[in-house]
C-alpha cells in the first residue's frame, strides 16, 4: 500500500470515531465563535430534540416500527421533572433519573400490549397515547398547572455552578447528547444492532436468524421512551417553564419528520434531521408562519424522492453508484 | 437428528399436511420433493416455528421443538434459507452475513451500548468469520456492496452464506437453485456437496429433479400433504406411487 492508500484506509476504518471527535471539537469551540446567545439557545434546542430523535430513529429506522406518540414520553419527562423538583423538592439530577425510570416502566407496561400491533394500528395506538397524555397535562390543573403551564422549575447545577446561561447550557446539553449519540452508535454497531437492522428488513427472516423479535421491539420502545423522558427533563430545566402545548401530537409528528428527513436507520441522520428541522424556522420567516405546511411539504418530497431520508438516501445512492462502477470496471 | 412424528397442519379445516413422519439423519443430505401444493413450504415453516403444527411432534436432538417460537429454534442450531429471498437489500453483503451471527454477542442491549472491550474483541472475531464465509462463497470482492445491487445468483449465495456462517447443526434450504441457470446451479450443487463433506446436515426442498437425484442421500416425497415415499434417490425414482403422483404427471404434460 502507498502512504496515500494507508491514510484513506485509516480514515475509513476509524470513520465513526473520527467523526465523533470532529463533532466534539466543533461543539467545544462553537461558543467561542458564535457570541449571539439567541443562536446558541437555538442550537441548544437541537441538542434536546436530537436526544428524542435518536431514540425514535432506533425505534422507526432500526426496529422498523412506527410511533406517533413520542411527545407523550417527552412531556412525561418534562412534567415529571417539574413536579418532582418543585412540588416534591427532589434535587434535579436524581429526579431526572427517577423520572426516566418511571417513564421507561410506563413504556414497558404499554409496550407489551401495543407492540403486538404493527403498521397503521401501531400508529393509531401511539397517537391515542399522545392524546391521553396531552389531555391529562391539560386537565389535571392541581398537579400540572393546566393550560397555563408549570413555571419556576429550577435550573440544573453542579454544587454552586448553575447551568443558567446559554453557553453553560450549550456544554451541558451537547455533552449529554454526544453521550447518547455514542451509546446509540455502539448499539447499532453490535450484534444486537444488526439483529435490529434485520428486524427492520424482514421480521420472519430476523426470527429465523435467532432474533427475539418481540423482545427486541419492546426493549427499543422502552429505550426510546427513556431517552425522550431525559430530553423532556432537560427541556424543563433549560426553559424553567413547561406547558401542554409543547407535547401535543404535532410535536410527535415533528419528531417523526426529523427522523424521516435525517434518515431512517441512521444515527448521524438523526442529528442532521433534528438540526435541520429545528433551525429552519430561524433561517426563514416563511417557515415560522407556515411551519406545518412547510413541514408537511418536506415530508412528502422526501418520501417521494428519497424514502430512506436525506442522509441515508444520499449515502445509499453513493454506495450503489460505487458498486455499479466497480461492477462495470470488473466487466471491462 | 430431526424426527417428525405424525405432523399435521390444517388451515381453517383444510389439511395442508396430514400425518407426516420422517427422519432427517445426521450428516446426510435429505431432499423433500413433491408437486406444487404438496405442503413442502408448510413443512419447512412448521420445522422453523413460523407455523405451529396442528398436531404431531417435531423433535430435534431429543428436544421437542414443535411449540417453540422461531427464534428459539434458530438458536438451537436450525438455520434456513427462503424460497423468495429474504436478504436485506440496504445492508452491505458483509453486514448481511453478520446478521447470521447477530445473537452470538448475547442479547444485552446495555452491554452493546457500553461496547466493553470483550465485545470489541468478539466483534473482530465475528468479522473474520463472516469474511471467511464470504470467501467460501466467492463474494469477497463484493463485501462492501449494498446487497440490493447484486445479481440474483449472488443474492442466493449471500443467503446461503448467511444461513451457514453460524455453524448450524441443521440447514433447511428452500429451493436454493430456483431461478438459477445451469452454470449457477452447478456452483450451488458444488457448495452443497462441500457443506455435506464438512459434516453439515441438510434438508433440501427442491423442484430441480436432476439436482435432487444427483446429490441427495435420502429423498422424501410429499403429495397432497401426505408422505408417500421415503428412500434413496434410486428407490424413489422407481416407486410406482411417486411415478404416478409426481413424475408421471410431469411426463404427461411434457
Amino acid at each position: 500500500m502507498t502512504n496515500q492508500q494507508k491514510i484513506v484506509y485509516f480514515l475509513y476504518l476509524h470513520r465513526t470515531g473520527l467523526t465523533v471527535a470532529g463533532l466534539s471539537i466543533a461543539l467545544l469551540i462553537f461558543p467561542l465563535l458564535e457570541d449571539n446567545p439567541y443562536t446558541i439557545g437555538s442550537t441548544n434546542l437541537i441538542a434536546i430534540n436530537a436526544i428524542v430523535v435518536l431514540g425514535l430513529n432506533l425505534f422507526i429506522g432500526y426496529a422498523g416500527q412506527i410511533s406517533l406518540g413520542h411527545a407523550a414520553f417527552f412531556g412525561l419527562g418534562a412534567y415529571g421533572s417539574a413536579i418532582a423538583t418543585v412540588t416534591f423538592g427532589i434535587p434535579p439530577w436524581p429526579a431526572m433519573v427517577l423520572v426516566a425510570c418511571g417513564v421507561a416502566l410506563v413504556a414497558l407496561i404499554l409496550g407489551i400490549p401495543i407492540l403486538r400491533l404493527s403498521g397503521h394500528y401501531l400508529a393509531m395506538a401511539t397517537l391515542g397515547l399522545n392524546f391521553v397524555v396531552h389531555s391529562v397535562l391539560l386537565q389535571w390543573d392541581e398537579v400540572t398547572g393546566g393550560p397555563s403551564g408549570f413555571s419556576g422549575i429550577p435550573s440544573l447545577s453542579f454544587g454552586s455552578f448553575e447551568f443558567d446561561d446559554e453557553i453553560r447550557l450549550h456544554y451541558l446539553l451537547w455533552g449529554i447528547t454526544l453521550m447518547c449519540l455514542l451509546l446509540c452508535l455502539n448499539l447499532v454497531r453490535s450484534g444486537v444492532g444488526r439483529g435490529l437492522a434485520a428486524l427492520a428488513g424482514d421480521e420472519t427472516a430476523a426470527a429465523a436468524l435467532g432474533v427475539n423479535t418481540r423482545n427486541a421491539k419492546i426493549k427499543i420502545f422502552v429505550l426510546s421512551a427513556a431517552l425522550a423522558s431525559l430530553a423532556g427533563s432537560l427541556f424543563a430545566h433549560t426553559y424553567s417553564f413547561v406547558s401542554p402545548d409543547s407535547f401535543g401530537i404535532f410535536t410527535s409528528a415533528d419528531m417523526v419528520i426529523m427522523v424521516v428527513v435525517g434518515g431512517m436507520g441512521s444515527i448521524w441522520g438523526s442529528l442532521f434531521g433534528a438540526a435541520l428541522m429545528t433551525m429552519m424556522p430561524e433561517w426563514m420567516d416563511l417557515f415560522e408562519t407556515y411551519k406545518d405546511f412547510v413541514h408537511g411539504g418536506i415530508l412528502v418530497l422526501v418520501l417521494m424522492f428519497l424514502p430512506q431520508g436525506l442522509v441515508t438516501g444520499l449515502i445509499e445512492i453513493a454506495k450503489t453508484r460505487w458498486a455499479l462502477r466497480r461492477q462495470k470496471d470488473a466487466a471491462a | 437428528m430431526l424426527q417428525l412424528e405424525n405432523v399435521s397442519k390444517n388451515f381453517g379445516g383444510l389439511p395442508a399436511l396430514s400425518d407426516v413422519s420422517f427422519d432427517v439423519p445426521r450428516g446426510k443430505l435429505t431432499a423433500l420433493i413433491g408437486p406444487n401444493g404438496a405442503g413442502k413450504s408448510t413443512m419447512i415453516n412448521c420445522m422453523t416455528g413460523v407455523l405451529e403444527p396442528s398436531s404431531g411432534k417435531i423433535v430435534f436432538q431429543q428436544q421437542l421443538i414443535s411449540k417453540l417460537p422461531a427464534y428459539k429454534i434458530s438458536r438451537l442450531g436450525i438455520s434456513r434459507t427462503f424460497q423468495n429471498l429474504k436478504i436485506f437489500p440496504r445492508l452491505t453483503v458483509l453486514e448481511n452475513i453478520l446478521t447470521g451471527l447477530s445473537t452470538e454477542g448475547g442479547d444485552s442491549m446495555v452491554m452493546a451500548m457500553l461496547r466493553l472491550p470483550y465485545l470489541r474483541h468478539q466483534e473482530r472475531q465475528l468479522k473474520l468469520r463472516a469474511m471467511a464465509a464470504l470467501d467460501r462463497f466467492g463474494l469477497t470482492d463484493k463485501a462492501n456492496w449494498p446487497a440490493g445491487v447484486l445479481a440474483y445468483g449472488d443474492k442466493k449465495r449471500v443467503e446461503l452464506a448467511r444461513a451457514t456462517v453460524g455453524n448450524p447443526q441443521l440447514i433447511l434450504l428452500d429451493e436454493p437453485v430456483a431461478g438459477l441457470n445451469a452454470e449457477e446451479t452447478a456452483t450451488v450443487a458444488e457448495q452443497l456437496r462441500l457443506l455435506r463433506s464438512t459434516g453439515h446436515t441438510m434438508l433440501l426442498v427442491e423442484h430441480d429433479m436432476d439436482l435432487v437425484m444427483e446429490i441427495a442421500d435420502q429423498v422424501v416425497v410429499l403429495d397432497s400433504g401426505k408422505c408417500i415415499a421415503t428412500g434413496t434417490p434410486d428407490e424413489v425414482r422407481n416407486n410406482p406411487l411417486v411415478l404416478e403422483a409426481y413424475l408421471g404427471r410431469m411426463d404427461a404434460t411434457a
